[in-house]
């Protein structure tokens, strides 16, 4: 065992001994030979298997998008990079009509391994069009698998699993969560084992133990969940946190326990507010624990605005661990379902 | 590129024949000088509170940077010819587009500083600067500008409107579906519009002969029935007698032009990049025919200016980038409560 630092080396070293074991293989994306798809997820790759499997392309999402689709009906399983997710628009169309719904549509005659690798997240001044999250929006399409690696040993051990899964899997991987120099870093450093090794997709980590109440997060807001319950400790109160991993699948029964045991349900979550992961949790969770919920569920999550560059205006559309705080102090202090419903979040 | 030095007659009779003017030379020279001192200005703040540790979050200027140092020749030989209301669409380099445009550069620097008083309030920053009343715009999304710049065409050919509107992008963007979705439309609409592309020859880390199949791309203007002409981008007068030619077909109502300029950026894609991709050799040519000088060597050979008149220029640009600057660095940050504010009008 040895320790790494970040989520960018766990995603590459899996791709690695995957290539090792399977010809079928290929990596394709922009910048993806000497930077590393920029954010270090191919880091290393070219120069032990060549050009001719790993490939930078022209800037060209929808074509690239669509040769990995065309690919991988042919045979391949190809390793995609998206630079930023915010650039999901320039190939969306390859993305969500085709990559998403052509093992169905074709009555399950064409498979479609295609695994997607993608940054995301702000916290360092990148502004509205490279600092997005936007899972929601590929975990709402049916036919793509999420995953949301919060630590360097869930990069690899899922980045293993989803190259073994015949079905499109996006990776999303949080910039601040890298571990690479010119990025600040909200991780820790880790013990991965450097054989490989897989993890099953939908199967949600209870990161910390509590009582009180359930704070639900992931990627970077499960590092910042933590911290909060750090200091509602120290405040007497006791929170669990949960890092669903995957939002496809989703493992909703790990959630509706801690739900039923807290009483109490705090959603924290990066992407914008509105339709997206934190309603839909809040929705699975609600159906399934109504009654034993003492007070509404409530979220922290990036108001429905596009991220802005300047410093005091993105730290306060971010979420983080003062307003985690917050929202969980509101929560606990709800002693009744009656006060509760009196207070609407 | 390298394009035969014409002598002082053939050069008089080039010039004339453009319609380049001693005084149009000589401010061209200062508005490139200004260039110049702003992105070099911007580069030596940007690191401030980046060193040692190099952080994208840290210091005064968040984020990423691209700035245009060698580019200066493209940008003011296009946009000397261009009024406020003819429209540009700029990408995710846009500074030296934005001081050709004729944008005020102190609100254009306090943008790029998050400040309140910059063009956007501090909501943009760097990659998405706006302008209304110089008709400017960029995207920090590759292939972004071409069918926006088509757009603002379409609608000044409606209006009725001698105005012409300008894409710039560089020659990775160019292999993006949008260029030749944009150039069937222009050809096919005879729009006002002239698309400029930067070659510099690289595509963040990508050199072009991993990108493209031809070398350059203006010949793919000509199979649309576009003109099209490559110039030398390190060249002022070269870049100025072609896009004079296409302002005045387009204005005409002729249709669009296609302007390919071979350039140089001699910082790295963005700032912290290590260029791996290619060599200090290589950067150290380039700068021998570096834009600025080769410029103020045309103006003494003409006899337009002597060694005092170009040092004057050069000082009168420095001061205007260090007041600039200075206006950017005293202004204040927005309030945190902005963020919230401006989705919808």
């Amino acid at each position: 065992m040895r320790k790494l630092r970040g989520i960018a080396f766990g995603v590459a070293e899996a791709i690695d001994q995957e290539m090792a074991k399977n010809a079928k293989i290929i990596v394709l994306g922009e910048d993806v030979t000497y930077w590393g798809a920029v954010f270090g997820f191919t880091y290393g790759l070219h120069k032990k298997y060549g050009r001719d499997r790993v490939i930078d392309t022209p800037i060209t999402e929808q074509t690239f998008m669509g040769i990995a689709v065309g690919a991988a009906a042919a045979g391949l399983h190809p390793v995609v990079s998206l630079m930023f997710v915010d650039f999901l628009g320039a190939g969306f169309d390859q993305m969500y009509n085709h990559m998403a719904k052509n093992h169905y549509m074709s009555g399950g005659q064409f498979a479609m391994p295609v695994t997607v690798v993608t940054a995301i997240g702000s916290g360092y001044g990148d502004a509205g069009q490279h600092s997005q999250v936007l899972y929601s929006l590929f975990a709402h399409v049916p036919g793509f698998k999420v995953v949301v690696p919060s630590t360097a040993y869930d990069a690899k051990g899922l980045t293993s699993t989803a190259l073994q899964d015949p079905n499109p899997v996006v990776i999303f991987g949080h910039k601040l969560l890298t571990g690479l120099p010119f990025l600040p870093f909200e991780g820790e450093e880790e013990e991965v084992p450097e054989e490989p090794y897989t993890i099953e997709f939908g199967k949600a980590a209870v990161r910390r133990e509590g009582s009180d109440l359930t704070i639900i997060s992931a990627g970077l807001m499960v590092h910042r969940s933590l911290r909060a319950a750090e200091h509602l400790e120290r405040e007497g109160i006791s929170a669990e946190v949960i890092d669903v991993r995957t939002l496809v699948p989703l493992d909703v029964q790990t959630l509706v326990s801690s739900a039923r045991k807290t009483g109490r349900v705090l959603i924290v979550d990066e992407d914008y507010q509105s339709y997206g992961m934190s309603g839909e949790l809040a929705f699975r969770i609600q159906a399934q624990s109504f009654g034993t919920l003492k007070a509404p569920i409530r979220r922290v999550a990036t108001p429905d605005v596009p991220i802005p560059f300047s410093q005091p205006l993105e730290n306060a559309v971010m979420p983080g661990v003062e307003r985690i705080c917050e929202e969980a102090r509101l929560l606990a202090g709800q002693a009744s379902r009656e006060a509760a419903l009196a207070q609407p979040a | 590129m390298w394009k035969p030095e014409p002598n002082l007659e053939d050069l008089r009779y080039l010039l004339d024949r453009a319609g380049l003017t001693a005084d149009l030379s000589l401010s061209a020279f200062r508005q490139m000088c200004l260039i110049r001192f702003f992105e070099d200005g911007i580069a030596e703040r940007y690191y401030v509170g980046k060193q040692p540790e190099f952080n994208l979050a840290s210091g005064p200027i968040r984020g990423e940077m691209h700035l245009a140092v060698g580019q200066e020749a493209v940008a003011v030989g296009v946009c000397s010819l261009l009024d406020d209301e003819d429209a540009v669409v700029s990408t995710h380099r846009p500074h030296h587009h934005a001081i050709a445009k004729g944008l005020a550069p102190g609100p254009l620097a306090a943008e790029i500083f998050g400040k309140a008083s910059g063009l956007c309030q501090g909501k943009g920053g760097h990659m998405h600067l706006f302008d209304k009343a110089s008709n400017f715009s960029c995207s920090g999304i590759v292939g972004a500008s071409f069918p926006q710049a088509a757009g603002a065409a379409l609608a000044f050919q409606c209006a009725g409107k001698h105005l012409i509107a300008v894409a710039f992008a560089g020659e990775g963007a160019a292999n993006h579906g949008t260029f030749s979705e944009t150039l069937n439309a222009a050809s096919l609409w005879q729009l006002p519009l002239i698309i400029v592309i930067e070659d510099n020859l690289y595509a963040d880390s990508t050199p072009k002969w991993q990108a493209m199949a031809t070398a350059q791309h203006y010949q793919r203007a000509l199979s649309y029935n576009i003109p099209a002409y490559l110039v030398d981008g390190m060249d002022f007068m070269d870049v100025y007698r072609v896009a004079k030619a296409a302002t005045e077909r387009a204005r005409r109502g002729h249709g669009p032009t296609v302007i390919e300029a071979v350039c140089y950026r001699y910082r790295g894609h963005f700032e912290g990049d290590a260029g791996e991709y290619r060599t200090q050799e290589e950067v150290d040519l380039w700068r021998l025919r570096d834009p600025i000088t080769l410029l103020g060597a045309r103006l003494k050979k003409l006899g337009w200016a002597d060694d005092g008149t170009l040092e004057r220029e050069r000082e009168a640009a420095k001061r205007e980038a260090e007041q600039a600057l200075a206006f950017a660095e005293q202004s204040p940050l927005p309030e945190a409560k902005q963020a919230l504010m401006g989705v919808f009008r």
